[in-house]
């Protein structure tokens, strides 16, 4: 299938999201979509598969002008979108959420289960996958249900595959089964859209990129003819020379101390030290522990054994609460369902880890809280019309700016931040690293998580390794690059 | 481009607040003029006095639901709550307890029998319909236990107790005064205390709560505490009206109740509501009754009335 879109241009409301956009696929082709958030790629997306009319502009499939009515029609024509958020029924098994819909049935109506796993084991094996029809959707990591759903399209003789940000929530060995599977499908004809803000995979896996900005497309090349840099400098429209601020903070006392910290079997005997005005990455595979490191310090989990010590004295932290009363703040890798009340508003999701800054006996001052959160938004550059708008309605880097300032308000000394930059946008990650900065210049020790080896390099102080719930090993800046880390992160010397 | 966007989220959400704060409020007066148009004697103050004392009851145990409903629970006790420190508070004041303190012992009770429940829903990790339908049967078990299934009669209890029913101050019935001044302390702890923040603040996303550092087991249990006691105060009105406490008293109250909270605005998902909301519903609902009375509609039609009244508030709630 080949698939031209010509001038799409598209407005919701006032809001003009796409203005003249040019897109081309051809079979076989793996082509990277890229652009910050709100730039448009979903939109164009979901406008070929049927789900939004578009205003002006031609889409061409295989030579004709078609139009899908909607998403269905455009599956069963081979047109499939794999979004980020996965429908799936959790309750029910892998065979039912294949066949949602679409089931194989007698002339009684009767469900034809054998004829289905029939089906589903030919495409399973084509795939070279092997997950039991009968487990539970819930039952599977989210690799393994985005294997089904790949599988899922591959029942309607798919030709296109729309992803979008397939690998955000995979482990490093899942990444590599979904890029073997794409490049089966790619020899066999498939062609994919792939939507992802993760540039060493548009290097490893695509053919073409093509960057969109403010509901244009900028350019669209070779993926061997462009840069990294480019790329970047496409999608934000200027030069980032200095992407990473010059990081010249110095580390200075000791301020917290974990000793010996365990929880089989996500983690073991875990020991470290931050200091004031540190920032301590911590590097490792996706599912290595280090988020269960963090929970664990901070309460959200229990810990076995192990001893936590802030300035030198003995603290006891069994939730949350204590750990915020320490002075110990959490950004958590999850925003929606852990960091934000998506509801509530900018306002009420700031103030929430700070009473006692405007509250007496707990009545609120309502005009001091403004005050106290006005002056949190201003600090942080949070881009939001008011505080009083509800912060789903924010973008993905003002939300994090929104917890960030959440804990900042808190006054917290010790900031953990588990992938701090993740989903948000050029513009805002560079803004996140300025205030790391500047919070680790007034002696706030920071610890980040970040699977963005990039990021971890360029903001580090010094980084410690995780592999398999152990610290492998500790790197100073100098010693930093991706091999060193990606060594120790793998279980190597 | 996405300042325009936000302005315009912002208008809708303006928007739709406006209905949110509104909506029950016109239905109120769209309602009361459509009965009183039909029957004028409505509208008389010994009428709509009347009609505020019947009110108070269901009022004041929904105001405590309207609590636990915004933490994304469900208080199916309140009735049985209701009969069961009743009886206790009438027993204690036919053997001789002052009739202040046995109010006072009334009121903890209720409190008690809802931090039960709170502690089974935190502490226990039971679904608040399950843990408290189960309490619902067990406390109504424990009220006929005690009362060995009869009516208390005959306690007296004095001046005080009868005034607390039946009383009138400035020609205003006591029930009313106290639903009034429930009213009053319940808004400000919902709406301008940090306990009502975090009450909202679990029901929008407990885990997100929870890691911001708010001890969010022990604002549920509070919270339980405060439907179990609202529905104390509730039995101790109607105790001292009838002049006796059931054994029976407060069946299916959780229902008008939860209807009262629902026709408010306040959301079943938790996370959302306003307690005036509440109240304007229980006064929906007392008015329904009351017109409905007045306008000699059989009883059995008021159930198909009421009803159809929540329905149509549900489905107006949706529309925004």
């Amino acid at each position: 299938m080949q698939v031209k879109m010509k001038g799409i241009t598209k407005a919701f409301g006032e809001n003009k999201v796409l203005r003249g956009v040019d897109f081309s696929l051809e079979a076989g082709e793996v082509h990277a979509l890229m652009g910050e958030n709100g730039a448009g790629k979903s939109t164009l997306m979901n406008i070929l598969t049927g789900l939004h009319k578009k205003d002006s502009g031609e889409v061409w499939i295989d030579g004709e002008e078609t139009l899908y009515a909607n998403p269905k029609e455009a599956e069963e024509q081979g047109v499939s979108f794999i979004h980020q958020e996965m429908i799936t029924w959790p309750d029910m098994t892998v065979l039912e959420n294949m066949f949602m819909g679409k089931e194989v049935q007698n002339k009684m109506g009767w469900i034809q289960n054998k004829a289905m796993e029939k089906q589903a084991e030919a495409v399973f094996n084509e795939l070279g996958i092997d997950i039991a029809f009968d487990r539970l959707m819930k039952t599977l990591s989210v690799g393994q249900q985005q294997l089904v759903e790949i599988a899922k399209t591959l029942l309607n003789d798919a030709a296109i595959i729309i992803m979008d940000e397939p690998t955000a929530a995979l482990t490093d060995r899942e990444i590599r089964t979904l890029f073997t599977i794409i490049r089966q499908l790619k020899e066999k004809g498939v062609a994919f859209v792939y939507i992802s803000h993760r540039m060493e995979e548009i290097f490893e896996i695509s053919d073409r990129v093509t960057v969109m900005r403010d509901g244009v497309s900028i350019s669209t090349k070779k993926t061997t003819d462009t840069s990294y840099d480019e790329i970047v400098k496409h999608m934000v429209g200027r030069d980032l020379e200095d992407y990473y601020p010059q990081m010249d903070n110095q580390p200075g006392e000791p301020l917290l101390e974990v000793k010996k910290l365990s929880h089989l079997p996500a983690y073991e005997g875990v020991s470290f030290t931050l200091h004031a005005g540190e920032i301590l990455g911590f590097s490792g595979l996706m599912g290595a522990g280090r988020t269960e490191i963090m929970r664990g310090i901070f309460g959200i989990d229990p810990t076995d054994e192990g001893e936590l010590y802030l300035d030198g004295d003995k603290i006891d932290i069994s939730s949350p609460s204590d750990a915020v009363k320490r002075g110990i703040g959490f950004l958590t890798e999850d925003r929606k369902s852990e960091g934000l009340i998506l509801d509530f508003s900018v306002k009420d999701n700031i103030s929430l880890t700070a009473f006692e800054e405007f509250s007496t006996k707990g009545w609120i001052d309502t005009k001091e809280e403004e005050a106290f959160v006005d002056l949190l938004i201003k600090r942080l550059t949070v881009k939001t019309a008011n505080m009083e708008l509800p912060v789903g309605a924010l973008s993905g880097g003002n939300q994090q700016k929104v917890v960030l300032a959440k804990w900042i308000g808190a006054g917290s000394r010790v900031l953990i931040l588990d992938e701090p930059t993740r989903g948000v946008d050029v513009g805002a990650k560079r803004e996140i690293y300025n205030l790391m900065k500047e919070l680790a210049e007034r002696g706030v020790g920071i610890i980040m998580v970040s699977s963005d080896l990039p990021e971890v390099i360029g903001v580090s102080n010094r980084v410690l390794v995780v592999h398999e719930g152990t610290i492998s090993g500790e790197l100073s800046r100098d010693e930093l690059s991706e091999e060193r880390i990606m060594t120790l992160a793998t279980g190597g010397k | 481009m996405e300042t325009k966007s936000a302005a315009i989220t912002r208008k809708k959400e303006r928007r739709s607040d406006l209905y949110r704060k509104l909506g029950p409020l016109v239905a109120l007066i769209i309602l009361m003029l459509i009965v009183t148009i039909m029957n004028v004697n409505f509208i008389r103050p010994a009428n709509l006095l009347n009609l505020l004392r019947q009110v108070s009851v269901n009022a004041l145990i929904a105001f405590g639901m309207t609590f636990v409903i915004i933490t994304g629970g469900i208080d199916l006790s309140v009735g049985s709550t209701l009969a069961l420190s009743s009886a206790l508070t009438a027993g204690i004041i036919g053997i001789g307890v002052p009739p202040v303190l046995a109010i006072i012992a009334g009121l903890l009770t209720g409190a008690f029998l809802g931090m039960i429940n709170g502690l089974l829903i935190t502490k226990g990790n039971v679904a608040p319909f399950i843990g408290t339908l189960a309490t619902m049967t067990i406390y109504r078990g424990l009220t006929l236990v005690y009362t060995q299934g009869n009516p208390i009669t005959g306690f007296g209890g004095g001046f005080a107790f009868q005034f607390f029913g039946r009383g009138y101050l400035f020609g205003i019935p006591f029930p009313v005064i106290i639903t009034t001044v429930a009213f009053m302390i319940l808004f400000v702890v919902l709406h301008k205390m940090t306990f009502g923040r975090k009450t909202f603040a679990i029901g929008g996303n407990e885990q997100a709560a929870y890691i911001a550092g708010i001890k969010s087991d022990r604002v549920k249990t509070s919270v339980y505490a405060i439907s179990g006691m609202m529905s104390a105060l509730a039995g101790l009105i109607l105790t001292s009206r009838l002049n006796s406490a059931q054994p029976t008293a407060g069946t299916a109250y959780e229902l008008d109740a939860i209807a009262a909270v629902v026709i408010g605005g306040t959301s079943l998902a938790g996370g959302k509501g306003r307690i005036v909301g509440t109240l304007i519903g229980a006064l929906i609902i007392g008015t329904l009754n009351n017109g409905l009375n007045l306008l000699g509609v059989s009883s059995f039609y008021q159930q198909v009335v009421r009803g159809v009244v929540i329905i149509i508030a549900v489905l107006l709630d949706r529309k925004k």
